[in-house]
């Protein structure tokens, strides 16, 4: 579980995180939406350390993430994996060479218990077959997953995903939303999904938190945020007149004014619904 | 102002990279990686460069020693004092500035605008130590080969051209290389060789780590890097001719 307590972050007097809380649980995946500067990337990159907060603290498991020194940091961070917008893919080295490297690096295991791990987590995202390719010949879909394979490699209990469906199209963001839901439960790890894909939103958000300007506007389920009144919230989940009118239906759904059997019929025999 | 803040981001960058390795084997494996890029990677054009400027150095200075009573195997003392003293020295590493330079400023920079950088800081690797510093030690240890090396092939290149073109006998060019022959002078080329390799290496890496943007910028910063360096190597060497050479 993650704790965060009134982070704030600012860059040349322009405040991107404004006393920002959440509470981030262990075997969810934690999605954190808002429109392009939110401050959502911020907000991940001050979890994961890559920013230091202004005030406020980043706690991982009871243990103060802000307030530790370098070497504890360096632990911690052998237990987050990591997989960025452009995926981060070690341009010259091959898909096996990049999963391999935090094996190398923070273990002694032999090159045989090294390969058979690679191979297990290929396996797992399923990538069989792919480990001599380098990044510049696999499309963006295997990208994401050399890069979940190389941040799930050490077993990590922290997983950060920062817009993971930007530049998929929406069959190959389900496949990757999905693994990484699997992946979630698989491990028991504590997940945190940066995205604005209302798909994954609907897919995968077991908790979600949305950002508006630097703050936590609403915070909730993926049920829940059908439902939720909160009009910024609304006007940008459902953005399209479509997503509007699907909303609209669901709401009187669940008012018990529509049948949405029955007006499903009338919409084909019809063309009126109500 | 602004130099001032670069100079003192520059200074943290090099005191960041002394910490301890996660992995010495890998550490190893990547200082080994930087010395071939640099070294064997650098070959080519330092073998063509100081052999062209060994013969020309040979025709221009028999050009301009018209005088019957200057022997001609003073032409061999020039080439290789010029050799030894600025041409293998400074003249290779201001090219080297470009090649391996560039390289350095690019690769840092195409690493931190594609999020590499961050990846390896979250997996707990100090980029510092496992980017920058193989590289600098690489660039200590190789460069100095190649001016040893650019000195060999630069007086080389000069007893080829003039046999070549007829100004002088073979063996009035041995006898003249080895006239008055200091070696203090090797010494001051190799103390000039570590402190550009230093420069060579350490000003890209700062501008290609610190890098904000796309490929324009990593342009920039690889342009921006081989000019300092440049510059920076021609400071430093006139002030190390000021004061590791004797003047009086």
């Amino acid at each position: 579980m993650i704790e965060v307590k009134n982070i704030k972050k600012s860059f040349n007097g322009n405040v991107i995180l404004d006393d920002v809380s959440a509470l981030l649980d262990t075997g969810k995946c934690n999605l954190v939406i808002g429109a392009s500067g939110s401050g959502k990337t911020v907000f991940m990159k001050c979890l994961v350390g890559l920013f230091q907060p202004d005030s406020g603290e980043v706690i991982y498991d009871g243990h103060s993430f802000t307030e530790m020194n370098i070497a504890e940091k360096k632990d911690i961070r052998k237990e987050i994996g990591m997989l960025f917008q452009g995926s981060a893919l070690f341009d010259s080295q091959t898909v096996e060479k990049n999963v391999m490297f935090p094996l190398s690096m923070f273990t002694k295991d032999t090159v045989g218990e090294k390969m058979k791990r690679v191979n297990e987590v290929l396996e797992r995202v399923n990538l069989v077959g792919a480990n001599k390719k380098y990044p510049a010949e696999l499309s963006g879909g295997m990208k994401k997953r050399v890069g979940i394979a190389r941040a799930i490699v050490l077993n990590p209990k922290y997983l950060f995903c920062d817009e993971p469906n930007s530049g998929l199209d929406p069959q190959t963001s389900l496949v990757i939303d999905r693994l990484i839901q699997e992946i979630t439960q698989e491990y028991n790890i504590t997940t945190v999904v940066n995205t604005h894909d209302m798909n994954s939103v609907m897919e995968i958000g077991d908790h979600i938190i949305y950002m508006h300007k630097g703050k936590k506007e609403w915070e909730g389920t993926k049920k829940e945020i059908i439902y939720s009144k909160n009009e910024l919230l609304n006007e940008f989940i459902f953005a399209s007149e479509f997503l509007k009118d699907a909303k609209d239906m669901r709401m009187l759904e669940a008012a018990g004014k529509i049948d949405n059997d029955r007006n499903m019929d009338e919409i084909i025999n019809n063309d009126s619904p109500l | 102002m602004n130099f001032f803040t670069e100079f003192g981001r520059y200074l943290l960058l090099m005191k960041g990279m002394f910490s301890r390795p996660e992995n010495g084997k890998m550490y190893w494996k990547e200082f080994m990686h930087q010395c071939s890029e640099i070294g064997i990677g650098s070959l080519g054009i330092v073998v063509i460069i100081s052999f062209f400027m060994g013969a020309v150095s040979a025709l221009q200075t028999a050009y301009q020693l018209t005088s019957p009573v200057i022997p001609k195997s003073t032409i061999a003392q020039i080439v290789r004092d010029t050799v030894i003293l600025e041409f293998a020295p400074t003249l290779v590493c201001i090219v080297l500035a470009g090649v391996v330079g560039s390289k350095i400023a690019s690769e840092l920079g195409n690493m931190r605008v594609s999020e590499q950088i961050d990846a390896l800081e979250i997996m707990g690797i100090n980029t510092k130590t496992y980017l920058v510093l193989p590289k600098i030690l690489a660039a200590l240890m190789m460069i100095p080969l190649l001016i040893v090396i650019s000195m060999g092939l630069g007086i080389w290149g000069g007893r080829v051209a003039g046999v070549a073109s007829g100004i002088l006998a073979p063996n009035v060019f041995d006898t003249g290389l080895l006239t008055a022959f200091v070696p203090y002078n090797v010494f001051f080329a190799l103390i000039k060789g570590y402190t550009f390799s230093f420069i060579i290496s350490s000003i890209p890496a700062f501008y290609g780590y610190h890098v904000q943007g796309g490929a324009l910028e990593i342009g920039r910063a690889s342009t921006k890097a081989v000019v300092v360096s440049c510059v920076a190597i021609l400071f430093a060497d006139y002030v190390l001719a000021a004061l590791l050479l004797d003047n009086d």
